[in-house]
């Protein structure tokens, strides 16, 4: 009997290997936490500066203009609608730490501009995530 | 204190929306564009819509 030999091609197959040697080389959530420290740094490390100013214009805009509305920034948890608020606020990643280390944002929301204002900040900052986990996936070669 | 309108506010909060939404859930620039527009009509459109709804329950 003689053995059969299979030998296995990945040539014409459907779904062929992802070859990308940028893919292979450094850190591979480089892209996403410096995309979640500073909007549109990931797509900055990934050289896509289109993408990176537009990501970075929009996120810095509304957070911002919330600032700007006198929107509460979360820094306690209470509830669970304050434990969601600081979740979506920490997504800004070093916009929050700074606007909190200037004081910035109202401790209170005391008007309607206000309130417009806080959820401006904390979409800013879901957004922001969304943005992070996009340069991930351009680095991974999920995405191109 | 910047003090927008409600359909100003609404205006603005989707124009950022739409472009972070457009460039991240499409990949060719033109998908991004056109997806990015769908987005904003939709939300503007949508609060349009819910504002005139909510004025004819309210009276």
């Amino acid at each position: 009997m003689f053995p059969v030999l299979v030998r296995y091609s990945q040539k014409g197959m459907a779904t062929p290997q992802i070859k990308n040697d940028a893919v292979d080389k450094g850190f591979v959530y480089l892209p996403l936490i410096a995309g979640w420290l500073v909007p549109g740094a990931g797509h900055f490390l990934l050289r896509k500066w289109g993408r990176g100013a537009l990501l970075a214009a929009s996120i810095l805009g509304m957070f911002v203009l919330g600032i700007c509305m006198q929107g509460k920034l979360y820094s306690s948890a209470h509830d669970v609608l304050d434990i969601l608020g600081l979740a979506g606020d920490l997504g800004n990643g070093l916009l929050f730490i700074f606007a909190r280390v200037l004081g910035l944002g109202a401790d209170q929301v005391q008007t309607t501009t206000a309130d417009y204002g806080t959820r401006f900040i904390v979409v800013a900052g879901l957004l922001n995530v969304i943005s992070a986990v996009d340069a991930h996936n351009l680095r991974t070669g999920r995405k191109s | 204190m910047f003090r927008p309108s409600h359909f100003a506010a609404v205006v603005l909060f989707a124009l950022f929306a739409s472009v972070v939404f457009g460039i991240t859930q499409r990949e060719t620039p033109n998908r991004m564009i056109r997806y990015g527009i769908y987005c904003f009509v939709l939300f503007v459109g949508s609060a349009i819509v819910l504002s005139w709804l909510m004025f004819f329950i309210a009276r």
